[in-house]
């Protein structure tokens, strides 16, 4: 467990070291920033047009501005992620430094496990960044906190995954530039698949549905937790690990 | 503390190294010698469980590299060719991130870091970052990663490499400081190092051995050199010779005149130390004697040779 955490710390320390932190944490936040104010811009007017008209609708924030921006957030992170993750492995292994961890008393998993943690953990913080914003709502509204936390929630897990598959790649190049491209590539994929839930029912149109990273968020967003939607994050993050791990292995035995 | 038989790596397409086996004992420093691309690095990363050998095995301290690796892990430290070094780091933080992964007990972390900072000459850019440092500093910081949870046996690849001469010096009185707690292998294909430093040698040729042994005993040639000067001056170097030939074993003598100094080689058949009866014979006969060594091969002439043959037979 020590060696878990010492890599994880080594990890999220690197992220702050160089430029990478910074420059993400200023495009997310720049990016909520838009988003969250052109959602409550049209909701301020939208409330107002409603007052003025005279017909009291039902303006509910959680529903107009929070489900929005969250769902956004989760689009956003399919240009994050690649960037987080691709120096994961392939930046040690250009450096050299992969065979001061392969020759180190650790276990492989200790190993990929920690990075993987470190990359949760800069990516949380992306996240508490993107809160900043939702405290004037709380300021000048009241919004129901509990579906916003299940909100994020989702947006953890779902970021998990994704880190998840995208240190996979990472381990399987010694190319920052390829582990980061495929990784958006794949993250795309994962995403449009969602557009077969428009087309014929058949089998790989539904399990293509299925598969599809973003659409599991949904219930999250709308402050549900979903057993299975937890669940599909959970195996997903898995499945990166375990292929880290074997991509690993065969490292050892190509050299 | 380090045994490796018929140690192989075979890749789809070459041999990299084939069937290695060399020991080496508790406290020695042994140098692996080589031309570049002839399988050392290959040898060391199996030695520190980078990579599993193809066949054969290897032990070190008593542990087998394949089937207890971290076990083997523990007690070596390796420096790799380039050292592994993270430039976004400081050199403090560095070596105490590696002393936790090295498994170095937490409340000594700090102190073990600062300990292997001053032996390794890098104290002074404790709080720098490695990427602004000068390639022998960096190369230092790799020495000091290497010993810090203080392992029984040390791997060192090219461990000069890019070093200026006063800092060549330095390294190497560091390595040989370390000998005797640890032991070490350092690869290298710079010749006058392992004159310096090395007490065996394991030379290593298209992966496979060429030859292995103490250094004294592979430079050793059977007779001797002696230096003399005769006080009423020799005629011929016949007269020179004439005492020499009568002894047991020997096969033949030569004399030149160097003036008024003589040099004489003395070559034997058997592996018996002749210098006793020589000087005996030199004094005898009331000559002055200058030198008297057993006569050597020069580990370049050994080198070039062992290597070249193999060149040979390759073609």
């Amino acid at each position: 467990m020590r060696n878990v955490l010492t890599i994880a710390r080594k990890e999220l320390n690197a992220y702050f070291q160089s430029p990478i932190a910074y420059v993400l944490i200023g495009a997310y936040a720049a990016m909520f920033g838009y988003f969250f104010w052109s959602l409550v811009y049209f909701f301020v007017r939208a409330s107002m047009q409603a007052q003025m008209t005279g017909r009291t609708m039902p303006m509910n924030l959680n529903e107009l501005v929070i489900r929005n921006l969250l769902g956004n957030c989760g689009v956003l992170c399919l240009f994050m992620i690649p960037m987080l993750t691709m120096r994961l492995f392939a930046e040690e292994k250009s450096r050299g430094t992969m065979e001061l961890l392969l020759t180190s008393p650790l276990k492989d998993w200790e190993i990929l496990l920690g990075k993987w943690v470190g990359a949760v953990g800069m990516y949380a913080s992306l996240l508490l960044f993107s809160g900043l914003n939702l405290v004037f709502l709380f300021a000048y509204g009241k919004p129901d906190w509990k579906p916003l936390a299940v909100g994020y929630l989702g947006l953890l897990l779902q970021g998990a995954a994704m880190l998840a598959l995208g240190m996979f790649l990472s381990s399987v190049t010694s190319n920052q530039i390829a582990a980061a491209f495929s990784t958006f590539v794949l993250l795309l994929l994962l995403w449009v698949f969602e557009w077969m839930s428009n087309m014929d029912q058949n089998m790989l149109t539904e399990v293509l549905t299925y598969v599809s990273l973003l659409r599991h968020n949904e219930s999250f967003i709308k402050g549900v937790i979903d057993l299975k939607d937890t669940l599909y994050y959970l195996s997903v993050s898995f499945l990166g690990l375990f292929l880290t791990a074997r991509s690993l292995e065969s490292l050892r035995y190509r050299g | 503390m380090i045994q490796v038989e018929g140690l192989t790596k075979r890749y789809a397409r070459n041999v990299a190294v084939d069937h290695v086996s060399f020991s080496v004992e508790k406290g020695q420093i042994v140098g692996f010698l080589g031309p570049n691309g002839a399988g050392k690095t290959t040898t060391m990363r199996m030695l520190t469980c980078f990579m599993p050998p193809t066949e054969g095995t290897a032990t070190i301290a008593g542990f087998d590299v394949i089937k207890q690796p971290l076990e083997v892990k523990k007690r070596i430290g390796y420096l790799p060719e380039t050292p592994p070094v993270y430039p976004d780091m400081e050199v403090g933080e560095y070596l105490q991130f590696v002393a936790r992964i090295k498994g170095v007990a937490e409340k000594d972390v700090l102190a073990r870091s600062q300990e292997v900072a001053t032996r390794c000459f890098v104290k002074d850019v404790w709080s720098k970052l490695i990427g602004k440092l000068s390639k022998g500093y960096r190369q230092r910081v790799g020495l000091a990663q290497a010993i810090i949870h203080n392992p029984d046996v040390l791997i060192l690849d090219e461990p000069t490499s890019g070093f200026d001469p006063k800092q060549i010096i330095e390294t190497r009185d560091l390595i040989k400081s370390l000998a005797g707690d640890h032991t070490i292998v350092l690869s290298t294909h710079i010749l006058q190092e392992v004159k310096a430093m090395c007490e065996s040698l394991v030379i290593i040729n298209k992966g496979k051995i060429a030859t292995s042994g103490r250094l004294d005993d592979l430079t050793r040639r059977n007779g001797a050199v002696l230096e003399v000067s005769v006080p009423e001056g020799a005629s011929s170097s016949d007269e020179i010779t004439a005492p020499f030939e009568g002894i047991e074993g020997v096969t033949a003598v030569t004399a030149s005149d160097d003036g008024g100094l003589w040099r004489v080689d003395v070559d034997t058949a058997t592996d018996a130390d002749l210098r006793p009866k020589l000087a005996q014979i030199v004094l005898g006969k009331g000559w002055n004697l200058y030198r008297l060594d057993a006569a050597a091969v020069s580990l370049d002439d050994m080198f070039l040779r062992l290597t070249a043959a193999a060149e040979e037979v390759g073609q």
